[in-house]
Parts: C-alpha cells; structure tokens; sequence
C-alpha cells in the first residue's frame, strides 16, 4: 500500500480504537474462563461506545452521544448481566470443548484476521474523510469472531461470538456511517436487544433440557 | 392506497396483542380474520403497485415488493386457517398463546419486510423475522426443536451480521454521492446507483448475497434449513418455506438492483449464477435419498430457491418474470405441501418416510392434495411453477446462457425424481403400515386442515391456467425493474 498521509485526531483515535477492539477479540479467544469471556466483551462494547462518543465529538454529531449511550447501557450493562444471571445457576466455568487448542485457533485467527485486513486494503476503498484502516480492522473483528464461533462448543461462547461480531460490525458503522440518521442506528441497537433476548432464552432452554451449556449434544439433526 | 398500505402493517398486530389476554378462540378467529384483510389488502396494493407505487412515511411498496407482499398475503391466511385444525387438543393454553403471537409477530414483520422503503430498515424487519422464528422453531420444546432453533439463530444471526456489513459498504458507496447523512431509501439510491465506485459496491453485494442468502437458504450456507423446516410446527415449516425464504430473497434483490445499476449485469448475474447452481445441485442431491418427510420438503425449498437466484441471474425479461411468477407459484406449492405432509405426520405419527404407507386408502382428501402439491412443486403442468419454470428456461435460452438453462432442466429433473418416488411410496404403496392400536381410520384430520389446501392448488392452477391480467400487468413491471426500470 502507498504510504498514507498523518491521520488527523479522528483518524488516530478511531484507529487505536480499533485496535483495541481487536485485541480484545483475540483475548477473548485464549480466555477459557466463561465469566472472564463476558467481561471481555463487556470492555469490547465500552471500548466502542467510548468510539461513538469521539465520533460524536470529532464530527460535531450530537446525536450520536445518544448512541453511545445506549450502546453503553445496552452492551456494557444489559447484555452481559443478563448472560452472567443465566450462567449463575450452572457450575460450568470453562469453555474448554473448544475444537482447536488455543495456540491453533489464535494462530487461524491472526490468518484470518490477516486476510480480511489486507483484502479491504487491497481494494483500496477510496475516502477522504474516513479512516480506512479502522475499517481494515473491523473486519478483521468479524472474522475473529467467526473464528470463535466456530471452535467454541458451548452456548455462552457461541452467543458471545455473535454479539462481538456485532460490535465489529458497529465498529465498521461507527467509521464508515457515523451519519446514518440516528433512528436507524437506535433500530439496530434495538434489533440486537431482541436477538439478545431470544439468545438468553433459547441459551436457558438449552441449559435446562440438557443440564449443560455445550453444544456437544446438539448432533442429532443431519442429512 | 396509503391507508391501505398503513393498515397491512397495522392488522397483523391486532391479533398479536389479542393473544395475550383474549380468549384463545377469539385469538384463532382473530389471527384467521387478520390474515384474510391482509391478503385482501395486499390484493387491493397490486393494481397502484404497477404504477407509480406508494409512499407513506418509510413504508414504499412498487411492483417488486408487491411481489412478495402477495406471497406473504396469501400464506398468512391459509396457516392461520391451518392452525386452527393442526393445534386442536392436546396443547396448554400457554402454549396457544405463545404460538398465535409467534405467528401474528412472524406475518407481521414479512410483510414489513418488502413494504419499508430503504435498504437498513429492510435488514432490520429480516432481522426481526429471524428472531420471532427462531422461537417458533423451538416452541416445541423437544430435544430437535431446541437444537434446530440454536443453530438456526446463531448461523442466521451471524449471516444477518454480513449483510449488515454489507449495508453498511453500500451506505459507504452512497455517501460518495449522495451526502454523508442519509437514509438508504431505495428510490435516491437507485438514482445515484450509476456513480457510485464499483469496488464498494461489488464488496456490498457479495456479503449481502452472502448474508442474506443464509436465511434464503444459498448453498453453502442453508444447513441450518432442514433442522429448522423439520423440527418447526407445521404451519411454521410453511411459513418459513413458502414466505420467509422468499422474503430474504427480495431483500438480496434489492441489492441486485442496485449492483446492476451501478456494475451492469455481468458482476451480478456471475454471483447469483454460482449460488443459485450450487444450491440447487445440492438440493437434487439430498432430494434423491431423504427419509424425513419434512426435511425432503426443505431441500425442496433450498431447490426452488436456487432456481430463484438462477433465474435471476439469466436477466432476459422473460426469466425474471418466470422468477416473479415462482415466487408466488412456490408459496402457494410449498404451502401446500408441508399442510399435506402436516396431515399425514399427524396421523401416522411419524415424520419417517417409510412409515408412512398407502396414504391414499387413509385420507380420502389430503393424500390427493398432497399429491396434487408435490406435482406442482415438481413443476408438472397446469400448475404455475410448471408455467414459471417454463419462462425461466425459455428467458435462460433467450439469453444465450444455454448451460445454465440445460443444467438447470437437469437438476429440476432430479429432484422431480426424488420428490415423485417418496411420494408415490406414501401415498400408493399397498403395504399397510404397523398399526398395532388399530388407530389408523380413514378419514380426515380436520376440515380445516384441508381447506387451506384447496385454496393452495385454485392459487396454483390460476396462475398456471389463467394469469389475471393486473397479476400479470405486476409481474412484468416487477420484471421491468429487476432490469433497471425505476
């Protein structure tokens, strides 16, 4: 890649920013722990609405301090109380069924992660005003998480691989459509709410009929 | 026509909030008479669809969404109706109610989903349809109920999740011409659609065909299909088959519109060329040796749904108005066929294929309608798929795409043998199936089990015999714009 002009204030930031997020994806990889998996993607979701609120600044778009806020209460505060609440009437910890030992599911992910990096720089996607490397990196997030999705086998990862890919999605809005009116960003925000819901629900389900959070049992459906 | 528009997106919600107080009967009555205002309005939307289309606020409906607000508009009723008979006795009134607001909720958001005007609104009411139906699927509570619905949401969530990604690049895309704040409707964006910068655009569509092509059930990303089509209530399988995936496919051919606007046809027609063959290769595949009544129906779906997208890719007017047609024509056969096969798991008490035996002795009139359906899935003539696939393979040789429109006669034909031979097993082997409680009368599980049924094949043979001339009027229009005509 051709060598870039100095990221202005907005630039840097959201850039850091990104690149925060996305080591915490790949914490939230190695970490085996259950509980310690929800708090990650609890300072994952602070660490993007900490985004929104420097957009809203740095773009003098006050509507998006609304956002931030929500996505504060919604992905800080609600959703990892309502999995942390479900996992408080199961003994289980560890998220250790993972299908790939630790070292080769991080190793896939920095490939991965790799890729999806190198692809949007490739093509090039021209903008003045954004920062393109922030959007790189979002994508890499998404990746990771599919990453995580894929190797984890219990329900409590696997939900909490869906809600950060959410927030590398959120990631990728907040840098390429800050200004997407506000009610629309609130709808999103309200559609994860209900996707949260229906996951807690069918995650309690789960637990209830199997006595156990993982997804070894579920194999029974093929062909 | 704006009130009519507002009240589709209004009725669905009566009996919604009926279910949770009312007396169960008058929620089944409620839900069925719902159903019937929609599709009468949806019917009242068509002839100002043709035209300029209608706005009010953020709903919009023209020609392509009228489409599917049809398919919708007609499949509603009949599950309501359906219901009725398939849930009588044996269920909590909990359970009741649960279901009538899954169902209502469920009609409530596909018909949203084509009536918004814009590409984020639209993402949200598919992403809505996938929340409310993934507590269908599990609302029964069972060992594969549970698990279908846990892989059914999280790979549907997850695909959901792309094409999100996707409506943000095209948002992106747009921003280059159209301002950094607006709304993604689709009208400003189809207009600026020939300036925007191709590689935005051309990532959009890939992640959106991708993404949303997991909830239309696209080879490689349909697997959590047949679980959710097999493990759903009846009525649900259905309304997933013949509505849901349908609705999902109008959101991915709204990204195509705008993809073709903006990159001409080629690009486009590629990506749905590939999804489309593959999904409907591997459907004729597992349709050749299915021992689930209902996931065969499923695979079925992920067949038609390939045809769908193949159709779409050959771009001569005439398969795209065979695509239109499908659309429609697969709602009313799909339907069809998970109500019949809903009466015969429900008086055989399996779902297996070869316990089920000599059903034509056993149900005087299900077994002949379910017969009747899986030969229009089949696309035998008079029915409209016969007619829709028709145009589709003429519209593909039209167009020069002379293997693909082979390729496609091929696997339709292999999936034909599949679905025939099973059925014919079903519904005339002489062996008469164990019954060792004696349970097996003839005679019919309920009227109204059967009624939506009949109502299914006049849809079918209308449009395979008698095209109504608005119906048609609407389908070239939807055709038309599917080409780029505003």
């Amino acid at each position: 890649m051709h060598p870039a002009p100095a990221p202005g204030v907005f630039a840097g930031t959201a850039n850091v920013i990104a690149v925060l997020v996305l080591l915490l994806e790949f914490w939230m990889l190695r970490q085996a722990l259950l509980r310690d998996q929800v708090r990650l993607y609890a300072a994952q979701s602070l660490v993007v609405s900490v985004l929104a609120a420097v957009v809203a600044a740095t773009h003098h778009l006050p509507e998006l301090y609304v956002l931030a806020v929500l996505s504060f209460a919604l992905k800080v505060v609600v959703v990892p109380l309502v999995v942390l609440r479900l996992m408080h009437d199961t003994s289980e910890e560890i998220a250790g069924s993972a299908t790939l030992g630790t070292a080769s599911a991080v190793l896939v992910s920095i490939v991965v992660a790799g890729f999806g990096f190198f692809t949007i720089g490739v093509l090039h996607l021209p903008s003045a005003v954004l920062p393109t490397t922030a959007l790189s990196v979002s994508i890499g997030v998404v990746l990771i998480a599919f990453v995580l999705m894929a190797v984890r086998r219990d329900v409590v990862s696997q939900a909490i691989g869906f809600f950060s890919l959410e927030n590398g999605v959120s990631l990728a809005s907040l840098v390429v459509a800050a200004e997407l009116p506000l009610i629309l960003e609130v709808a999103f925000l309200f559609d994860l709410l209900v996707a949260v819901v229906v996951f807690g629900v069918l995650m309690r389900v789960h637990h209830v009929r199997t006595a156990s959070l993982s997804t070894a049992a579920l194999n029974r459906l093929r062909g | 026509m704006s009130a009519v528009l507002v009240a589709l997106v209004l009725v669905p919600l009566v009996p919604a909030a009926l279910a949770a107080f009312a007396p169960v009967r008058a929620v089944k009555a409620a839900s069925l008479g719902a159903g019937l205002v929609c599709f009468a309005l949806t019917l009242a939307l068509v002839p100002a669809a043709v035209g300029p289309g209608v706005q009010v606020g953020f709903l919009r409906v023209d020609a392509l969404s009228a489409v599917f607000l049809l398919a919708t508009g007609f499949l509603y009723p009949a599950t309501a109706g359906y219901a009725i008979g398939y849930l009588h006795g044996g269920h909590s009134e909990a359970y009741l109610r649960r279901f009538y607001l899954g169902l209502n909720v469920f009609a409530w958001s596909m018909l949203c989903a084509p009536a918004v005007n814009g590409l984020a609104l639209l993402w949200i009411a598919i992403e809505i349809t996938t929340v409310v139906s993934a507590l269908l699927v599990a609302i029964e509570d069972t060992d594969g109920a549970v698990e279908a619905s846990w892989k059914y949401l999280l790979l549907a969530s997850a695909g959901l999740g792309i094409a999100l990604l996707a409506t943000i690049f095209l948002y992106y895309a747009g921003s280059t011409v159209l301002g950094n704040s607006y709304d993604l409707a689709f009208p400003p964006l189809l207009a600026a659609a020939p300036e925007l910068p191709h590689t935005a655009v051309r990532l959009a569509f890939v992640l959106a065909v991708l993404g949303f092509g997991t909830k239309v059930g696209l080879f490689p990303v349909h697997t959590w299909l047949p679980d959710a089509h097999s493990e759903a209530p009846t009525p649900i399988s259905a309304v997933l088959s013949g509505s849901l995936l349908a609705t999902s496919f109008y959101a991915v051919l709204r990204f195509h519109q705008i993809a073709v606007a903006t990159l001409g046809p080629r690009f486009p027609q590629t990506v749905l060329l590939i999804f489309g063959v593959g999904s409907l290769a591997l459907a004729a595949l597992y349709l050749l040796d299915q021992h689930d009544i209902k996931r065969m129906l499923a695979y079925s779906s992920v067949e038609h749904m390939g045809i769908l997208a193949i159709a779409v890719s050959f771009g001569a007017p005439l398969a795209l108005f065979g695509a239109m047609l499908h659309v429609l024509a697969h709602a009313a056969a799909k339907g069809n066929a998970f109500f019949g096969a809903g009466v015969l798991v429900r008086k055989y008490g399996a779902k297996r294929l070869s316990r089920i035996r000599g059903a034509r002795g056993v149900l005087p009139w299900s077994a002949p309608l379910f017969l009747l359906a899986i030969l229009a899935l089949a696309a035998m003539p008079p029915f409209g798929i016969f007619r829709s696939e028709f145009a589709i393979v003429a519209g593909g040789v039209q167009a020069s795409r002379n293997v693909a429109a082979v390729a496609l006669v091929a696997l339709v034909t292999v999936a034909f043998l599949g679905l025939s031979a099973a059925t014919t097993r079903m519904i005339f082997s002489p062996d008469p199936p164990p019954d060792p409680a004696g349970e097996l009368v003839r005679g019919e599980v309920s009227a109204w089990m059967v009624a939506p049924m009949v109502a299914g094949l006049a849809v079918l043979l209308l449009l395979g015999l008698y095209l109504p001339g608005p119906l048609a009027d609407l389908l070239t229009h939807a055709a038309a714009q599917l080409q780029g005509a505003p």
